[in-house]
């Protein structure tokens, strides 16, 4: 990473108003006070405005590439659209090095009409190239793209992923110094998406790069640095992008305790180990005591599972037991799981329940099925110690 | 390398604090959209009538009608006009035309800008392409039409006068006022609906106030009204230039196009500054 600062963010804010015609009326003022030249900083509010960006400052420099992190309305779109032009701020100042490119509204330009190479050299030219540029790169447009059979068609008919293909491909070509990019991953199957990470961590090297997106996975992928922003402020700006996650989540309310099945078996506490713990170290003993009891009278057997979460709701781990006949249960009973936490920092939701197995030994339907009976965290003293599940198979990695 | 010293600043001041630096960069963008401008035309051209069988053809479709309009009820008696000294119908297209490009100028920066709504909320280009492409398209326009007015000149066997090569000027000042007055409507047009709507309602009037498919009057309210109307000595001394030659607007013509190219200038300093407010304000 070098010195050269290519972005800076001084003190910016934003303002916007609720109310359509009110809105507008602003709009009518703010271009007759931007004639008159007195347009001051802008510190208060105007009857039914809001700040959709306050006073975030930050710097970025080449070979680094910022996650721009937050909830919806956080107002992460509002700050790349400052960093692009195309709105002013109404405080503080923006500073950009060279080159800007967007990644932001792939197609832009594009008539349905018109084929695939006019569109081409249409959306190319709105980006800033020349058609000597166009030309020159046409060939790796289209070979990106993988459109060659269809280049002189309508682009009404081509399917959804060829047109973002086509886009992305355009606006790739681009080697801007300063790149953003606005939440363009989401569409597309796995491999344009793994196409376009690629292209990006090639673009990375020797740009500035901001990079919206609601996909931690990617973000943690290709970011260096992440920036948290809730209701317009920033809440956490650090190059660790595992922390910045973490404080993300932890905006976010834990799921609700929900009892589902038959209602034939009832879990009655779920403890692990003495229960005064929510935070539980890497590697530390994990003995997680279920009390249960079956409806006295329901034949047959059952096996007890356990799932872990993490806040994403993928599943981490799934334990089950073995089968056990309902009799052994129809009195109160208790059953230790002990295992070793090797879950990776974070908070991990349980799902436990109990299951009817039939006699030929398939799964039969729930007894019972507690959603969200316990959430706990996990922490790790020394980063090297962290495990990860790779595909379900457990790695230790100490 | 040159490139990566360009140093772009964004901040809550207005542009007009720096003015060289704003209309500096104002020319430096409409000579950088000149290629984009003429994409863009051809984008809208294509789009336009690729899926039309008649294609360019309609835009002459409205003026020949009303002139059709006009001559039929001239011709019939039911409405008196003054004999213009040549045959009515070639008087009554050819001011037509000529007001319908001033028509058109009129409504082209909004419509122009409308148009690329969804791209200007999103990627930040030069705008003024969206403007030259609107007038790449009135030219165009034009250019079909002169085909229609020597047509027609032909088959009613008028021949233009001596002053006729400075008619394209007077075409020139047509479009410079209805751009003018576009662009100064626009930044409230793009606000509110009513502008483009007020413009599409007055237009047929103002038509009939102006002297197009009557001569030009010479009685006191008639000029007393032409004061007022700058359309009026525009398209006067056109159509004298073309069919009669020596033409009492030049005067009024002159500052008429003089003001139109300030006002135009003024317009698009204004643009320029307006358009981030009313991007912000058109949604996204």
């Amino acid at each position: 990473m070098s010195d050269e600062v290519l972005v800076r963010v001084e003190n910016v804010s934003k303002k916007f108003c609720r109310d359509l015609k009110r809105s507008l009326w602003y709009g009518v003022k703010d271009i007759l006070t931007e004639i008159y030249g007195s347009r001051k900083e802008q510190d208060h509010l105007r009857r039914n405005e809001f700040w959709a960006v306050k006073d975030v400052s930050f710097e970025l420099r080449r070979g680094e590439c910022l996650g721009l992190i937050g909830h919806n309305g956080a107002g992460k779109s509002t700050l790349l659209k400052m960093l692009n032009g195309l709105i002013k701020p109404d405080n503080g100042r923006i500073t950009m090095h060279g080159r800007v490119g967007a990644l932001i509204e792939l197609g832009a330009g594009f008539n349905p009409i018109l084929t695939g190479r006019e569109n081409l050299y249409i959306n190319g030219q709105i980006l800033g190239f020349s058609k000597k540029e166009i030309d020159k790169k046409f060939e790796a447009i289209v070979d990106f793209a993988e459109v060659e059979k269809f280049i002189d068609t309508p682009i009404q008919n081509y399917s959804s992923g060829m047109k973002v293909r086509l886009g992305f491909a355009i606006a790739s070509q681009m080697e801007p110094d300063v790149l953003l990019i606005d939440e363009v991953l989401a569409v597309g199957d796995i491999a344009f998406r793994i196409k376009c990470l690629n292209r990006l961590s090639e673009l990375l090297s020797n740009s500035a790069v901001i990079f919206v997106s609601h996909n931690m996975q990617q973000i943690a992928k290709i970011c260096n640095t992440a920036l948290l922003m809730k209701s317009g402020t920033i809440l956490g700006h650090s190059t660790d992008i595992h922390q910045i996650t973490e404080q993300y989540f932890d905006l976010v309310s834990s799921e609700k305790q929900i009892v589902l099945g038959t209602g034939q078996a009832k879990i009655h506490r779920f403890i692990i180990n003495d229960d005064n713990d929510r935070t539980l170290e890497f590697g530390d003993e994990m003995a997680i005591q279920v009390f249960y009891q079956i409806d006295p009278g329901v034949k047959g057997q059952h096996i007890l599972i356990m799932n872990f979460f993490d806040v994403e709701m993928k599943m981490l781990s799934s334990l089950s037991s073995e089968i056990i006949d309902n009799e052994l249960a129809w009195n109160l009973r208790k059953m230790v799981v002990r295992f070793k936490n090797i879950f990776n920092t974070g908070r991990i939701t349980i799902n436990a329940s109990i299951v009817e197995i039939k006699p030929d030994g398939t799964r039969g339907t729930f007894l019972v099925n507690v959603q969200a009976i316990r959430v706990f965290y996990t922490r790790s003293n020394s980063k090297a110690a962290a495990g990860t599940l790779i595909d379900g198979v457990w790695t230790q990695l100490t | 390398m040159d490139q990566h010293q360009k140093v772009t600043v964004y901040s809550s001041e207005s542009g007009l604090g720096r003015p060289i630096h704003l209309v500096r960069s104002m020319f430096a963008d409409l000579i950088n959209s000149r290629e984009l401008a003429w994409r863009l035309f051809v984008r809208n051209f294509s789009a336009m009538y690729r899926q039309s069988l008649l294609g360019f053809v309609w835009a002459l479709v409205p003026p020949l009608l009303t002139a059709l309009i006009w001559v039929f009820l001239n011709g019939q008696r039911i409405v008196n006009v003054e004999d213009p000294g040549i045959p009515y119908p070639a008087f009554v297209l050819t001011s037509v035309l000529l007001w319908s490009v001033f028509a058109q100028s009129l409504v082209t920066p909004i419509t122009s800008v409308l148009q690329g709504k969804s791209i200007l909320v999103k990627i930040n280009f030069p705008r003024e392409s969206l403007i030259l492409a609107g007038l790449l398209q009135v030219l165009f326009d034009f250019l079909v039409k002169v085909g229609l007015i020597i047509a027609v000149l032909i088959i009613f066997d008028v021949r233009p006068a001596a002053t006729a090569w400075l008619a394209p000027l007077g075409v020139f000042s047509l479009v410079i006022l209805g751009t003018c007055l576009g662009m100064l409507l626009l930044p409230l047009g793009m606000l509110y609906t009513d502008i483009q709507r007020i413009i599409v309602a007055i237009t047929p009037f103002w038509m009939l106030l102006t002297p197009v498919i009557y001569p030009t009057p010479h009685s006191a309210t008639a000029t007393a009204l032409n004061n007022f109307n700058p359309v009026a000595p525009l398209l006067s001394a056109t159509r004298d230039w073309l069919f009669f030659g020596a033409t009492d607007f030049t005067v009024p013509f002159l500052w008429i196009t003089i003001c139109a190219l300030l006002f135009l200038f003024c317009g698009m300093i204004i643009f320029k500054i307006a358009m981030p407010i009313i991007i912000e304000r058109s949604g996204s």
